[in-house]
């Protein structure tokens, strides 16, 4: 294994990259990339232990600490590990799917707004879910299923409607939002069908929530992520060459179509994840991987570093959705519906400046 | 600079081709007319209990307070009153938006000026405690001019070019953010979230006629300012400075329309919630019978768009029996089929 850093010496490669070789494989980051990813991380590890001690039940952070160390044994272990700890690790791992999910679906529409929430893949996910819950009941996975399976059909749906002598992006976005509004209009029409007794609870999931999520449901998260991330890292690093365009793309070796239809399928498959988790939480998918390149100053979206702040997002607004009025425990897709359409009106703002 | 008559006068090639005839533009009028009065009647004859055309008949001509005419009295005639308001305000608000906008996948609802309202009438609701119709559709008012204004804001002013695809993208990006902040306010009071969930969904049962009562000045108002604008709509729709060289007064339009557009979608939105898509189809449904003259689809909008609206009900009212769809998820279904339909048509994403 060796390490390399091509140094500016000899000729200029552009930005200074950190190469990694282990026999016949190698990866390439920039180092601002990581040093980002790394921050980001951080970022994430000291909101991690901000969001355990916040609540009713306030834990200090050194508590916090000595319980996660092993050598606080008072109370304070029930609150921070059974209460807190899944929703915390729900948050990141959820907010890094939607990341990943987001960066997918924006470097195969080649738009910054093609991510699934805006294209109705979230509205599907949620209608499959919901169809499972009102069909035949059922626990995590049947939902997960559910959720998978109606994101598919959605992504193949609006990607057909849209085709037509070629897929312009933006005939793609308005065909999504079509599609999503009459999947949510199936959706409330479901939730109404449902149970009016209920109809509380399924308004707050339907804006997606991070409320009573326990160990249970973080273990199957934790395995559908590694099983995603594992496919993700064998098909290696097609998704630059993507977003070059098929003829450069095919040139450099990459089937077009058959490497499209993976990285289709993985994105769905973590929306479906968080969705069946979750529920729809909305606008994360638009605003990490954005977000992730600007910092990064990438030429286009990349995985990792998109994975990561998803995580930071998802995770900040659920601290925010909880303490922003006392007493009311707000669910987090009101947060992030609010700070994410706020951020698409920044984006369209300086699209406007900038042509 | 060489100044040349064109050959031909602007109109003259569609009304070759197939622009239809006066007459037959009155008898599609009277036709949209007979629709209208059908979908009434089917407004107050159909739903979970139906009630025979005679009993409804009787109801409205004398009514005594025997069998299934109550029904009809007490709640459907209240309904299709409200539905039948509110149908009128969303088609011509969204046809103006789309005449003087000059954007054709606009409508009160796509834009988030129903949303905007909605959110007005909520935090009204819940900080200010008020409840009557007549406090808040103030707030409605203002809720739709604010949407308005900020849509144009980032949708339509930069030296990018406007497209209807990025206003279309302002207005839902604005509306997400509403809504958000909306769901929020509503949360944290639970009973202001019980009495809203199917105002939220565009319904049109429960309303009084005291609704119909208090939104039905302002949208009179909206009405006779639609009038007053409409003549001036065909020029301004040729573009700014095309219309002005023609002698439009343009900023005299938009600024009428734009009062017009406040008065009806905020009217609407606080009679009967945020109901989409029926002033984004009728103007395009219409069109096609009329021509490109706006004049003819204001007054076809008149007819077909309560007409819509009360069929969209009627549907709702019988499709899931015995529970009731509410009117704005119906047009929903309708409606985002068009929208699909607009976008594949070539240039739409461009012009």
């Amino acid at each position: 294994m060796t390490i390399t850093e091509k140094s500016r010496n000899t000729v200029d490669f552009g930005r200074r990259q950190l190469v990694v070789r282990v026999g016949g494989c190698s990866a390439r980051a920039s180092w601002r990339a990581l040093a980002v990813v790394v921050a980001l991380l951080a970022g994430a590890v000291v909101f991690a232990v901000l969001a355990i001690g916040i609540g009713k039940y306030t834990v200090s952070p050194s508590d916090v600490l000595g319980v996660l160390m092993g050598t606080n044994t008072s109370f304070d272990r029930v609150v921070v590990l059974e209460w807190r700890m899944p929703r915390m690790l729900m948050a990141l791992l959820i907010g890094a799917a939607l990341g990943v999910s987001g960066a997918i679906f924006q470097a195969l529409t080649r738009n910054a707004l093609g991510s699934p929430d805006i294209i109705g893949i979230n509205s599907g996910a949620y209608t499959g879910a919901l169809v499972v819950i009102a069909g035949i009941g059922g626990g995590y996975y049947a939902v997960a299923t559910g959720a998978l399976v109606g994101g598919l059909v959605t992504a193949v749906a609006v990607y057909a409607l849209s085709y037509r002598n070629g897929l312009a992006g933006y005939r793609l976005i308005v065909v999504g939002i079509a599609v999503s509004a009459v999947l949510n209009s199936v959706n409330q029409w479901i939730v109404i069908k449902l149970d009016y007794h209920v109809a509380i609870t399924a308004a707050v999931w339907q804006q997606g929530t991070l409320n009573g999520l326990t160990w249970s449901q973080v273990w199957p998260m934790t395995l559908c992520l590694f099983v995603v991330g594992a496919i993700l890292v064998v098909m290696g690093p097609q998704l630059p060459v993507l977003q070059m365009g098929d003829d450069a793309a095919g040139a450099l070796g990459v089937r077009p179509d058959r490497a499209r239809l993976g990285y289709l399928v993985a994105g769905v498959g973590l929306v479906a994840v968080a969705c069946a988790a979750a529920g729809p939480v909305s606008f994360v998918a638009l605003a990490a991987p954005q977000l992730a390149r600007r910092l990064t100053a990438s030429p286009g979206v990349a995985l990792v570093p998109a994975a990561a702040m998803g995580a930071v997002l998802l995770l900040v607004s659920d601290i925010v959705a909880q303490q922003a009025f006392p007493g009311t425990e707000l669910p987090v897709g009101a947060v992030t519906v609010s700070l994410g359409g706020a951020y698409l009106i920044y984006l369209l703002v300086t699209q406007a400046r900038q042509r | 600079m060489t100044a040349h008559a064109p050959a031909t006068s602007p109109a003259a090639p569609t009304q070759a081709t197939r622009s239809p005839t006066q007459r037959s533009r009155v008898l599609g009028l009277l036709v949209c007319a007979a629709l209208l009065f059908a979908t009434c009647l089917a407004s107050l004859a159909i739903g979970t209990e139906s009630v025979s055309l005679p009993t409804v008949f009787h109801a409205l001509t004398d009514y005594h307070d025997v069998g299934d005419q109550w029904i009809v009295h007490d709640l459907r005639v209240p309904r299709t009153a409200v539905a039948l308001l509110v149908g009128l305000a969303l088609g011509l608000s969204g046809t103006l938006i789309q005449a003087v906008g000059r954007n054709p996948l606009a409508d009160s609802e796509v834009l988030g000026i129903n949303s905007g309202a909605a959110l007005f009438v909520v935090c009204a609701i819940s900080f200010l405690g008020l409840t009557g119709i007549w406090t808040y559709i103030w707030f409605a008012f203002a809720g739709a001019l604010f949407a308005m204004v900020l849509v144009y804001l980032v949708g339509m002013t930069g030296r990018a070019p406007v497209t209807p695809v990025r206003v279309l993208l302002a207005g839902v990006a604005i509306a997400a953010v509403m809504d958000g902040i909306g769901f929020a306010v509503r949360l944290r009071n639970p009973r202001a979230f019980d009495n809203m969930r199917f105002w939220d969904a565009g319904a049109l049962d429960g309303r009084s006629l005291e609704v119909a009562a208090a939104i039905a000045p302002f949208i009179a108002v909206g009405v006779a300012l639609c009038v007053v604008v409409a003549r001036s709509l065909n020029v301004t729709a040729l573009g700014e400075e095309l219309a002005r060289s023609m002698g439009g007064n343009v900023a005299r339009t938009q600024a009428l329309s734009l009062v017009a557009v406040t008065l009806l979608a905020g009217a609407a939105t606080a009679g009967a919630g945020p109901i989409g898509f029926v002033g984004l189809m009728v103007p395009h449904a219409v069109r096609r019978f009329t021509g490109p003259d706006w004049r003819w689809i204001l007054a076809y909008a008149t007819l077909a768009a309560p007409a819509l609206l009360l069929a969209a009900d009627v549907v709702g009212r019988v499709i899931i029996p015995p529970a009731e769809l509410p009117a704005g998820i119906v047009t929903a279904f309708l409606g985002a089929p068009v929208l699909i339909w607009l976008i594949r048509k070539r240039g739409a994403d461009r012009a």
